[in-house]
């Protein structure tokens, strides 16, 4: 360790230097711009009459919202040097369980369901979202089970309860309310994109300008010093998994509504997808930085490129192996790049 | 020269510029006791590496037995018997003490088979050669620091070592195992092994080496047999200027206060049995005893992270019941941990969210940390504490030592504490900045009326800066001594007898 | 005394409880082709979990070992079926070398950029299924086309037994395959520098290093090995059951990793044993498969697999802090 000899003893205060600022907007950002705009021309340049067309950005419009969620409620568990496994798990139970309330209520006609059944079903998904939440960061913040292992389990207990509700195939006929969540309209934006984006920002402000963001990558930082500074650092582990837990829900929420379903294993591939997304829009996965315009850049960045490589005929499957080579590619630039700073 | 065992001559070695070695000469006898002194970042890391072969020197040579080595690697350097104890000890905690004690050897012979007799055996014999017994189907992980350091040094001496480099081996020990350190040192030298004892404290320099080296900024400023050192000419050389040696006087008491700290009878199981303790504002108490003696965990209760200990606290003359970090902070208790870096620091956040991290709280504004008071508390409070670094927004890993202990001890000025406590403030801290930190706690104590207990097993830095000092043993306060009036050997020859 | 405190005494004894319990719930459980039908089911799972182990072992975790086993599988039986090679040696060598490099790429990714293996082998698993679905085919080859070698191969028993009634029923000769394996691992772990590597890299990376450890060959060796057995197991898994599915062992990573922290692995590397695994293979096996014993929903498996991952780490790092305190 070489130790750096600061120069100056008096400290001079640059109005610019805000201590506090979360997002340091350092040249990760920059990168991501770059990368997306890059993946943004390439595709343009590759098929410029389908995807350059309206069409294909208000379809994404429509997807990226439950994948950003995920990518944010991952980034959030990651801010403490955990990880959720169980997101996928977490939003699919909150849906399934919204639709059996559904088919409870009126059996063969949930369809035709009401405002009041739905804000019920919602009230209920969400509530799913937090007490599974609650029980993850119970498993890791109390017990102290490792969050690998703690949230794997969890995972397979979710989507293990959504198949016994279920029985195997989807439950569909969802109310009409209820899919404008997943495919209304706000004054001609996409509903679920307004959603994501009032649900950024207010994950974005809590992390950045709240007390509780700046406890939460202390933590992240150095657990034990967490502890010693007085932060009641199971406390606030455990609210960062319910929050999590609670924007997984509201990811399954969109998921359904948007295609009038609900199933145990929907998305399984999202999961992947989403520690994708988390990663390359900087979060570092052993705790301690991460930004939710981060992962936002890093989740358009993703869509881009998945609808592109749609426009272009691959098959589902080898968009999976993109998204997988992505992500070691992406380990692999910013090894790369830390090593020439250094 | 013919009888140096590794030289050193004219070595340089630049970092991104910065010259870490700068013409730097050293000679290591065979069979010696060299000690090599200086503070933290005066070189002596890059000198272990360079002689480790880790680094490979821009300028000058590498001598061996006499000849030049081109380029040394640490496969090269081991060959030639060199061996180097980090200060981590780099043990296998997971594995027993005699797979730890046997690995070098089999490796060295590029085994690819174990045979756990043979394991075994080799253990044993490395134990016999120091006169120690251990379990050997023990995990290292169960044993007490002193006995993994005596593994590190069995294991070296049973790789053929010749020269043994020791990197601030004391560090973590007490006083009675700093002795039997020193024991085997000699025992090892008893079978004409040169060691290298790599170290800031000026006790055990004085007591074991024959020769001495001092760094001071990537050079050697002195060199010479230990005879023509004093404590206070070392000091100097390490520093390049004199410390002062005045002692701590307890500013006159106002008897109508209530007293800051007042505590009876508390006992943590297992650990503390019935202590009583009284902290007047101003009061700077020692408090020293082996590892395992209880004031550890004695201070752990006090900042409430043993809500299981049980006897009354009264701070400032009210009855607080200590039973969490939150309540003791509110309280007005702040600690500084033993291991600043792994419990004090949060090393990738800047200077500013460490000093704010136990105060966020001060400086929310409703929902919001209010940024431009967040700033101003630290920029205050960075020049309040003359801390050496850019901005509040450096991070606080860049820092040196004495800073960051500095920035710590901010941490809990801004949480307005009343009740300071402090294990081991000085340790791994270099001399000039340990001058710096005490400093520091006398004035707080002084003119702010802090009541600070400070743990230490520096029982010149006790004497110095307490006027109450307490031995423990067991879990009991055994003695109590006056700052200024007690000495070191009374108080060495106390702690001697708690075994 | 000492020998309760072992992670692998207090498995075995929940063994013996859960195996009384099963057995008083449904006295069937004691019968022996139930048994048996036990032990063969351990095979596939067991001889992953081993390879799980040295990963574990060395302080890393693998979760795509099934997508490589998935790739083996199908390669190896595409390949045979189109060609009518008649063979079993090669065949699984080849699916056995297929895993292997496979894992390299893991190692590699792991070493090379210092990334938590987590995310590695997420992207490994990711980039493997997505190439074997997309470019070799999604078309399940079933028992018409299946290789009769393999079956025959697959179908073996080391012991038959006639039920009163007349029909015969054995025990898969598979479980020998599997035990060898499983000594043979125990033998490197237990009496290789290189398995001792595995743990000293794992229990103290750097240290390792610097005693001079080939650290670079630990992590290949860890993730390779994991790869080779996976690949193995694949082939293995199809020639038993007669017919090799593209989309197989999805969410087998979870079986698997929770066999091999039950039985006693820590997932912060270090600690593990041969002995535990099998022990802690077998009773997530038998718990699963008992469940109709014990008139329980299928659909019920996942759930209770869940528990056992929880109540077992729960309980895991409960005793890490007692010991602690």
């Amino acid at each position: 360790m070489t130790a750096q000899i600061p120069t100056n003893r008096a400290p001079t205060t640059k109005p610019g230097h805000s201590l506090l600022r979360f997002v340091n907007q350092d040249d990760n950002i920059v990168q991501l711009v770059i990368i997306t705009a890059l993946v943004f021309v390439v595709m343009s340049a590759l098929s410029p009459e389908k995807f350059l067309r309206y069409y294909n950005f208000e379809s994404i419009s429509y997807t990226l919202p439950e994948l950003g969620l995920l990518s944010i409620a991952i980034m959030v568990a990651m801010l403490t040097g955990g990880i959720d496994l169980s997101v996928v798990g977490i939003a699919n139970l909150s849906a399934v369980l919204a639709g059996t309330l559904f088919h409870s209520l009126a059996p063969g006609a949930s369809s035709s369901l009401g405002l009041g059944s739905v804000a019920l079903g919602i009230v209920l998904a969400l509530g799913v979202g937090l007490g599974a939440g609650a029980l993850n960061g119970l498993l890791i913040a109390k017990l102290r089970i490792t969050p690998i292992l703690a949230t794997l389990g969890t995972s397979q207990i979710f989507t293990g309860i959504a198949l016994v509700l279920t029985g195997g195939p989807a439950l569909v006929g969802f109310p009409a309310a209820w899919n404008f969540i997943g495919n209304g309209k706000v004054l001609g934006v996409a509903f679920p994109f307004v959603l994501f984006v009032v649900l950024a920002l207010a994950i974005g402000f809590l992390l950045s300008r709240t007390a509780f963001g700046t406890r939460l990558l202390l933590i992240g930082t150095n657990a034990k010093a967490a502890v010693f500074a007085g932060l009641d650092t199971e406390r606030i582990v455990f609210q960062s998994y319910v929050l999590t837990g609670l924007l997984a829900s509201i990811a399954g929420l969109i998921l359904s509504g948007r295609t009038n379903a609900a199933k145990s294993d929907y998305g399984t591939s999202y999961l992947l997808q989403a520690v994708l997304v988390a990663v390359l829009g900087g979060t570092n996965p052993a705790g301690g930085k991460g930004s939710v315009l981060g992962v936002s850049i890093a989740v358009l960045a993703l869509m881009l490129l998945s609808s592109g490589f749609q426009m272009l005929r691959f098959s589902n499957f080898l968009i999976d192996f993109i998204w997988g080579a992505f992500l070691l590619l992406v380990i692999a630039i910013n090894v790369a790049r830390n090593r020439r700073r250094l | 020269m013919a009888e140096s065992l590794i030289e050193l001559r004219h070595v340089g070695k630049r970092f991104a510029g910065i010259k870490a070695l700068d013409d730097v000469s050293l000679s290591v006898r065979r069979g010696e006791i060299h000690c090599l002194a200086g503070e933290n970042g005066s070189g002596k890391s890059t000198i272990i590496k360079v002689m480790s072969g880790v680094y490979q020197p821009d300028e000058g040579e590498v001598l061996i037995d006499g000849e030049p080595v081109r380029r040394l690697t640490p496969a090269d350097s081991i060959a030639r018997g060199i061996q180097v104890i980090y200060q981590d000890l780099s043990l296998f905690g997971n594995l027993s003490v005699a797979e730890n004690l046997a690995m070098n050897g089999l490796l060295k012979e590029r085994r690819r088979g174990v045979r756990w007799g043979e394991v075994r055996r080799i253990a044993r014999t490395a134990l016999d050669r120091l006169g120690i017994d251990l379990p050997l189907d023990a995990d290292v992980d169960t044993l007490p620091t002193s006995a993994k350091q005596i593994v590190a040094i069995a294991r070296a001496l049973q790789a053929e070592a010749r020269l043994i480099v020791m990197d601030e081996p004391t560090t973590a020990l007490t006083r009675n195992e700093v002795d039997r350190l020193l024991d085997i040192t000699r025992t090892i030298q008893r079978d004409g092994i040169a060691v290298l004892f790599v170290s800031h404290k000026m006790r055990e320099m004085l007591e074991i080496s024959e020769r001495l080296t001092v760094m001071r900024n990537g050079r050697v400023v002195v060199e010479g047999p230990i005879v023509d050192f004093t404590e206070a000419s070392i000091t100097r050389h390490m520093t390049g200027h004199d410390l002062s040696h005045e002692v701590y006087v307890r500013p006159p008491q106002d008897e109508g206060v209530p007293p800051r700290l007042a505590v009876e009878n508390l006992t943590v199981p297992g650990a503390v049995e019935g202590v009583n303790l009284v902290l007047r504002p101003g009061d700077v108490v020692g408090l020293s005893g082996l590892i395992g003696s209880g004031r550890t965990e004695l201070a752990l209760a006090l900042f409430g992270m043993r809500p299981d200990h049980g006897g009354t606290v009264h701070i400032d003359g009210k009855a607080v019941r200590l039973d969490g970090v939150q309540s003791a902070i509110r309280h007005g208790v702040a600690y500084v941990p033993e291991d600043r870096l792994s419990e004090g620091l949060f090393l990738t956040q800047s200077v500013a969210r460490n000093m704010l991290a136990s105060s966020l709280d001060r400086v929310t504004r409703g929902l919001t940390v209010d940024r431009a008071q967040a700033t101003r508390t630290s920029d205050d409070m960075i020049a309040a504490m003359q801390i050496s670094t850019r901005s509040g927004a450096t991070l606080v890993g860049h820092l040196s030592g004495g800073n960051q202990q500095r920035v710590v001890i901010a941490r809990w000025l801004m949480t307005q504490a009343r009740i300071l406590i402090l294990n081991g403030p000085t340790v791994g801290v270099d001399v000039g900045s340990k001058a710096e930190i005490h400093r520091i706690i006398r004035d707080l104590a002084v003119r702010k009326g802090l009541a600070v207990l400070m743990i230490s097993d520096d029982v010149p830095e006790l004497l110095q800066h307490c006027n109450s000092i307490i031995l423990m043993h067991r879990g009991r306060f055994v003695d109590r001594f006056d700052g200024g009036t007690a000495s070191e050997d009374t108080i060495s020859a106390v702690l001697k007898t708690l075994r | 005394m000492s020998i309760l405190r072992r992670p692998e005494a207090v498995v075995a004894l929940v063994l013996l409880a859960a195996m009384v319990i099963i057995g008083a719930i449904n006295p069937a459980f004691w019968g022996l082709d139930n048994l048996f039908g036990l032990l063969k089911s351990n095979v596939i799972t067991g001889i992953m979990a081993l390879g799980v182990l040295l990963v574990m072992i060395s302080g890393g975790i693998d979760v795509s070992f099934p997508a490589f086993a998935v790739a083996a599988m199908y390669l190896v039986v595409r390949w045979m079926a189109d060609t009518g090679y008649s063979g079993v040696v090669l065949p699984f060598f080849v699916a056995t070398l297929i895993g292997l490099v496979l894992g390299a790429f893991n190692a590699f990714f792991i070493r090379t950029f210092r990334m938590i293996p987590l995310i590695v082998t997420l992207g490994t698993a990711s980039v493997v299924r997505g190439l074997l679905l997309g470019l070799v085919g999604t078309s399940v080859v079933n028992i018409n086309r299946f290789p009769p070698q393999l079956i025959a191969f697959g179908s073996q028993d080391v012991v038959d037994v006639v039920h009163a009634d007349g029909t015969r029923f054995g025990l898969s000769a598979m479980i020998l395959v599997y035990g060898a394996i499983a000594l043979l691992i125990h033998l490197v772990l237990r009496h290789t520098m290189m398995g001792r590597s595995l743990y000293a890299y794992g229990g103290a990376p750097e240290a390792a290093s610097r005693v001079g450890f080939d650290t670079r060959a630990t992590v290949f060796f860890a993730y390779c090995t994991a790869g080779a057995l996976a690949g193995f197991a694949g082939l293995l898994h199809s020639s038993m059951i007669w017919l090799a599915n593209p989309r197989d062992f999805v969410g087998f990573e979870l079986d698997v990793i929770a066999a091999v922290v039950l039985g006693g692995a820590s997932i912060f590397g270090g600690r593990g044993s041969v002995v535990g695994t099998l022990l802690g293979v077998f009773l997530l096996v038998m718990i699963k498969n008992s469940l109709i014993l014990m008139h329980v929903a299928t659909t019920w498996q996942q759930v209770v697999v869940g528990v056992i991952i929880v109540s077992s780490t729960a309980l895991t790092a409960w005793r890490d802090r007692k010991r602690l305190a």
